[in-house]
């Protein structure tokens, strides 16, 4: 069993890292920039799976952390090619390595501040709160004419990485998807850790982790704050690929669109968010390719799949494993 | 001050339109722990199905019952069809779902009445204005709204308050699990109250419809302040509902009808009235944050 899921997991390695030959074998170069937003989005859904899946935090905003990300590559581009200092203290740049880790410590930043406030409530109020910052976010980027306003940042330019030439859309999806790799690596050991153990603690029963002596609020805490950092650079990662950083990134749907993609992948499984964020962008690439009511479609597909399955496409998926 | 009391009024109107879809809201939220994405769907059904019938007819006032009709009927057919699945289901079940009606909702009003935005004149009798004040003319049709809203108001606090099924509604707010244990068919209790929270979506699709443009994705741009007031006002509570509703409608209002003039005489430019805005829109999402770090349950919170 152990051993078939790892070869499973190496061939969807291998057909992941030959994905630009195979997309223009077939002629589809458009195909390729889909993937590359798939792993993107995965990136981000599984960063709210942390909290959300894991943890038990329904987030309703992560849309903030994940536009902040973006914003973060968007306006040290803005300075960098305008020559101009943010805020008048500090140069913009174009490197990677200097935005993206930046993205993150932003992401983390506010992920700590809005998570202060937020975990001193639960159930709903948590869903709504959380939304309320994100929203208060997203009018405030729409009112700063500096940034675009409601149009956003362009970004004319991929970010440059030493050595590589960014231009070239498949280095693009090389660099993503060794981000995606590590970042899933990463939080497989933060979720098998001991951490992660403590972080199902609390989901299941709080009150018992609390009596045990493990800070809850401080646990919970750190589990958002690694939670908006994920976001963080998939909206960086996102700025770069798409070149554009706008307060659509920021929205409420946006938000919902990340807690779709982990509902429709499996809530509190590895994979599910990346499965969940792939499936939900084929199914609206190719249903609008076919119809143009094609929401109409999507709508009916999510339902069913709502009320068929419990667990999203990972139940699903076990199910036909098991019957083999 | 002439200025500011007309905005109040506008204030008041736009705050028991949000009372008419908070007050459904609240009551499927707190008895039956459903988070109803779709609430807003009902609302555009209520003014699409009012529009046409006021079109076709010619008369606004057959609007009413046919924007009444076609929204309660739809969330009957939802409930039995949908919801009545995931009661038992965790609420991100529920957004999943209802978010697929969203989609199906607005899709299937685009197929039937296409994309262009529908408008409705104002009724013939509520065409004019009517002096309030020496020198403060005002909309008839907004202060028929006012007046539809209050009564509403006063209507639901007599069937909650006098009445069995208001007693059972109460019950069911503050605990679920033994009004079920005593013996009360929850089935009908909840079928009802869907179809009443329905009902009242139409009545505030209907009424909006000759002040706003009816087109799709208007339940949508209600439904996130709609469930600002539900937990300001705290989940289960008509009450909550009521005043938190019109708190916000005012609050709303008010900022954005005066804040771009204030930051005007401190700085120059559209900018001012770009942030202006930006800041009105933030205003009750503020007012909500704050209310829940003071208290977390909102305002009238019920049960445990």
């Amino acid at each position: 069993m152990m051993r078939r899921s790892h070869v499973f997991a190496a061939l969807g390695l291998i057909v992941l890292i030959l994905m630009p030959m195979l997309t223009d074998a077939i002629g589809q170069a458009s195909l390729l920039s889909l993937v590359t937003r798939a792993l993107i989005y995965g990136i981000a859904a599984a960063s709210l799976n942390l909290v959300l899946g894991y943890g038990g935090m329904v987030s309703f905003g992560h849309a903030a952390f994940f536009g902040i990300g973006g914003y973060v590559v968007g306006i040290l581009f803005q300075n960098f090619s305008d020559e101009t200092l943010f805020l008048g203290l500090f140069p913009g740049t174009n490197q990677m390595l200097i935005t993206v880790p930046l993205a993150m410590l932003v992401a983390g930043v506010l992920a700590a501040m809005i998570g202060a406030l937020a975990l001193r409530t639960g159930g709903v109020q948590f869903i709504m709160i959380t939304m309320a910052f994100a929203q208060m976010l997203f009018f405030l980027f729409v009112s700063l004419k500096v940034y675009g306003g409601e149009d956003g940042i362009i970004i004319r330019k991929v970010n440059e990485l030493p050595l590589l030439n960014m231009k070239d859309k498949a280095t693009l999806y090389w660099v993503v998807l060794a981000v995606t790799v590590a970042f899933f690596l990463g939080l497989r050991q933060v979720i098998n850790s001991s951490f992660g153990a403590v972080l199902a603690g609390i989901r299941q029963n709080e009150r018992r982790m609390a009596a045990l002596g493990i800070p809850v609020f401080r646990y919970k805490l750190y589990a958002f704050v690694l939670s908006g950092m994920g976001a963080g650079l998939a909206g960086a990662m996102m700025a770069n690929a798409m070149r554009f950083a706008s307060p659509d990134m920021l929205h409420w749907m946006k938000s919902g669109e990340l807690m779709i993609m982990v509902i429709l992948g499996g809530v509190g499984t590895l994979l599910g968010p990346f499965f969940g964020a792939g499936a939900l962008l084929v199914l609206e690439s190719t249903l609008s390719s076919w119809t143009e009511h094609w929401q109409l479609a999507l709508g009916l597909i999510l339902l069913v799949l709502v009320l068929g399955t419990k667990g999203g496409l990972m139940a699903l998926i076990g199910k036909v494993w098991a019957r083999k | 001050m002439i200025l500011f009391l007309e905005q109040l009024l506008n204030g008041l109107q736009f705050g028991v339109m949000l009372f008419l879809l908070a007050a459904g809201l609240t009551l499927i939220f707190g008895i039956m722990g459903v988070i109803n994405l779709a609430h807003g769907s009902l609302y555009m059904i209520g003014a699409y199905a009012g529009t046409w019938v006021a079109a076709e007819t010619g008369s606004f006032w057959l609007g009413i019952p046919a924007a009444l009709a076609a929204a309660a009927l739809t969330g009957f057919a939802i409930e039995a069809l949908v919801i009545r699945r995931l009661y038992a289901r965790d609420h991100l079940d529920q957004v999943l779902a209802t978010f697929g009606l969203i989609l199906i909702f607005n899709q299937g009003i685009t197929l039937i009445f296409g994309r262009q935005p529908l408008f409705t004149k104002l009724p013939a009798a509520f065409d004019g204005s009517v002096e309030i004040l020496p020198g403060l003319p005002y909309p008839t049709y907004r202060l028929l709204i006012i007046a539809a809203g209050l009564l509403v108001a006063l209507g639901l606090y007599l069937l909650i308050n006098r009445t069995r099924v208001g007693m059972l509604v109460r019950a069911g707010a503050t605990n679920r699990e033994m009004v079920r244990a005593l013996g009360v068919d929850i089935r009908l209790l909840y079928t009802a109250v869907f179809g009443l929270g329905a009902l009242l979506a139409g009545l505030a699709g209907i009424m909006a419809a000759p002040i706003l443009a009816v087109q799709v994705g208007m339940g949508e741009q209600i439904l996130l302040a709609t469930f600002v007031v539900v937990v300001i006002g705290g989940v289960g509570s008509i009450r909550g509902a009521f005043v938190a509703g019109l708190l916000l409608g005012v609050a709303d209002t008010l900022l954005r009808a005066f804040l771009p003039g204030l930051l005007r005489q401190l700085m120059t430019g559209p900018e001012a009235d770009a942030l202006g805005i930006g800041i009105a829109s933030i205003g009750i999402y503020l007012l909500m944050v704050i209310v829940l770090l003071v208290r977390p349950k909102g305002l009238f919170a019920v049960g445990s």
